[in-house]
């Protein structure tokens, strides 16, 4: 029997361990539904890079995963504590089961190597059974499905796009068809035009393949849109957690409430936050 | 009262290989102080463009940059006094700070340079401005940029280009880097500002919320060229001309999408 969530974190705790230690994940439990979006919000520092890398098992000294589980529950049966996972049982994990588009993916990429080969060192790494002919076929499949289009195959990185670059990563994230994406800051860097169209290509693909996304962005308004359910988190901890709808009418935390009236309605009415922003207010040194 | 006027302004960059890129294609629109205008559209549109000649960064390849109806000086004492009427604020407030400078050092500058104020007086110009900016003095004036966040970084970038006291202010992408939940004061503080010393503000940005909020009118650019200059609350609400449509409808408005649902809407 399959779970209804994809992913359950459990009083997950990531302390950086330096002089003083920095609790950046604190005591953080959710879960991540099959197939829906997840938006994860909070400001610069608030730990949501920082959780998305732990359950990823992607940080490094001075992080240090004090307390908590993730565990994935596989639509193909069986649930697996990640955290339990051995390094060769983690690295075969990722990308397979759950995959990460990071921020300034766009600059990610390998620039003195090629679109199609770096889109094929997944199938290597992942799929060593498959031939030549059969990883060509799938990275162009793959360019394809995400608009960049095959013949782009043999482009280097600095021949694209800013968004063209980023629908590359998104389709390498997308190669092993996986059950859950993590997308940190995918669409910060582009203009609102582009990123529209990136996040149509989004929803349409998550409606063909079926996985869930965990969407991480302090652009709350873009969440509210795109979202199914909505996380805000500050300084390492959840403050609040629920629906998209549920967050925009009746935010319960006070966070939320401010968050939401740090942007300005595009089309409603002027709000009093030209008046009443906190620019009144004196800021002294920290 | 001062006036900069773009007429028919038009600038081409060579590009190696590939001939000439057309960054502003015959560009005109008037900044008067007192006044805020909104420059907006996607990157590679030219903003940045008529930020740099605005500033002479860049020079016009054809076309009239009048100042009060005057050509803006190329060289010399002339482009020194011109820039002390027109400053910039930078996107980045991490990187338009001297790291090994004071805040007093930053502040100082301008005010010794163009002789602003007698040099027994600069003491108290550079409290008094971080005071305009809604800084304490005491607590920044002799730290160091790393000492400060984002926001009072961008604070102190504000109050060195307030120093000369200049009449235009051209501000591009002030707030892009900074916490959202601090952008909105730092947007409030141009808008007090402005208000205060009538100063006439180009807000360049990628944002049409705070473009329409913050501004009284807004000009939209695209491939270097106008494709709609107006009211801001028109051009937002009311968009006449198809682009300036397309960029409203891919900004997020939660407001628009969750009318319609029933319940009150957030308060």
């Amino acid at each position: 029997m399959t779970s209804d969530n994809v992913l359950t974190i459990s009083g997950f705790s990531v302390v950086y361990d330096v002089e003083p230690p920095v609790e950046a994940v604190r005591d953080v439990s959710l879960e991540v539904r099959r197939g829906e979006i997840l938006g994860l919000a909070g400001e610069s520092g608030c730990g949501k890079t920082t959780l998305a890398y732990g359950v990823q098992r992607l940080l490094r000294p001075p992080a240090v995963i004090t307390g908590g589980s993730a565990v994935f529950h596989d639509a193909q049966g069986g649930d697996v504590d990640l955290n339990q996972l051995t390094d060769e049982q983690i690295r075969a994990f990722r990308w397979n089961k759950a995959s990460m588009v990071f921020q300034g993916a766009m600059n990610a990429l390998n620039p003195v190597i090629s679109i199609g080969k770096q889109l094929a060192d997944v199938f290597t790494a992942h799929r060593p059974g498959m031939s030549r002919a059969e990883r060509t076929e799938e990275c162009g499949a793959l360019l394809d499905m995400v608009g960049v289009g095959r013949d782009r195959l043999r482009s280097f990185p600095h021949e694209l796009s800013g968004g063209m670059r980023q629908r590359v990563m998104i389709a390498m994230a997308l190669a092993l068809r996986p059950q859950l994406m993590i997308m940190d800051e995918p669409t910060t860097a582009l203009d609102v035009l582009v990123q529209r169209e990136i996040l149509q290509q989004i929803s349409d693909l998550r409606h063909e393949f079926g996985f869930s996304v965990v969407f991480i962005t302090h652009d709350l308004p873009l969440l509210l849109e795109i979202s199914d359910r909505i996380a805000v988190m500050r300084e390492g901890q959840l403050v609040e957690l629920d629906t998209a709808e549920n967050i925009y009418r009746n935010a319960q935390h006070e966070y939320t409430r401010r968050l939401l009236r740090s942007f300005p309605s595009l089309t409603g009415s002027r709000g009093d936050f030209v008046r009443r922003g906190d620019g009144d207010v004196r800021e002294g040194a920290a | 009262m001062s006036t900069l006027e773009f007429s028919h302004v038009t600038k081409r960059y060579r590009v190696r290989g590939a001939g000439e890129m057309l960054a502003l294609d015959d560009v005109s629109f008037t900044l008067t102080s007192g006044q805020t205008l909104a420059l907006v559209g996607q990157s590679g549109s030219g903003k940045s463009t008529i930020a740099k000649i605005i500033t002479q960064l860049e020079r016009a390849t054809s076309g009239d940059v009048l100042l009060d109806g005057t050509p803006i000086p190329v060289r010399g004492r002339g482009l020194r006094r011109y820039r002390q009427q027109v400053r910039m604020v930078f996107q980045d407030p991490f990187a338009s700070l001297n790291p090994y400078h004071t805040i007093r050092h930053h502040i100082e500058r301008p005010l010794r340079l163009d002789k602003v104020v007698p040099p027994d007086e600069v003491d108290a110009e550079v409290i008094r401005l971080l005071e305009r900016v809604r800084l304490d003095p005491a607590a920044t004036v002799d730290r160091r940029p790393h000492e400060l966040s984002g926001g009072q970084r961008q604070r102190v970038a504000i109050a060195r280009a307030l120093a000369s006291r200049p009449a235009l202010l051209v501000a591009d992408e002030p707030v892009s880097m900074l916490d959202v939940s601090i952008r909105l004061g730092v947007l409030n503080l141009l808008a007090d500002l402005q208000r205060e010393s009538d100063l006439g503000v180009l807000y360049i940005t990628h944002d049409l919320a705070t473009a329409r909020h913050f501004s009284d009118r807004i000009m939209v650019l695209r491939h270097g060229v106008v494709v709609e200059e107006g009211p801001a609350d028109d051009v937002i609400l009311r968009p006449q001309h198809d682009y300036t449509r397309a960029l409203r409808d891919a900004s997020p408005d939660p407001d628009a999408h969750f009318a319609g649902s029933s319940a009150s809407p957030r308060s």
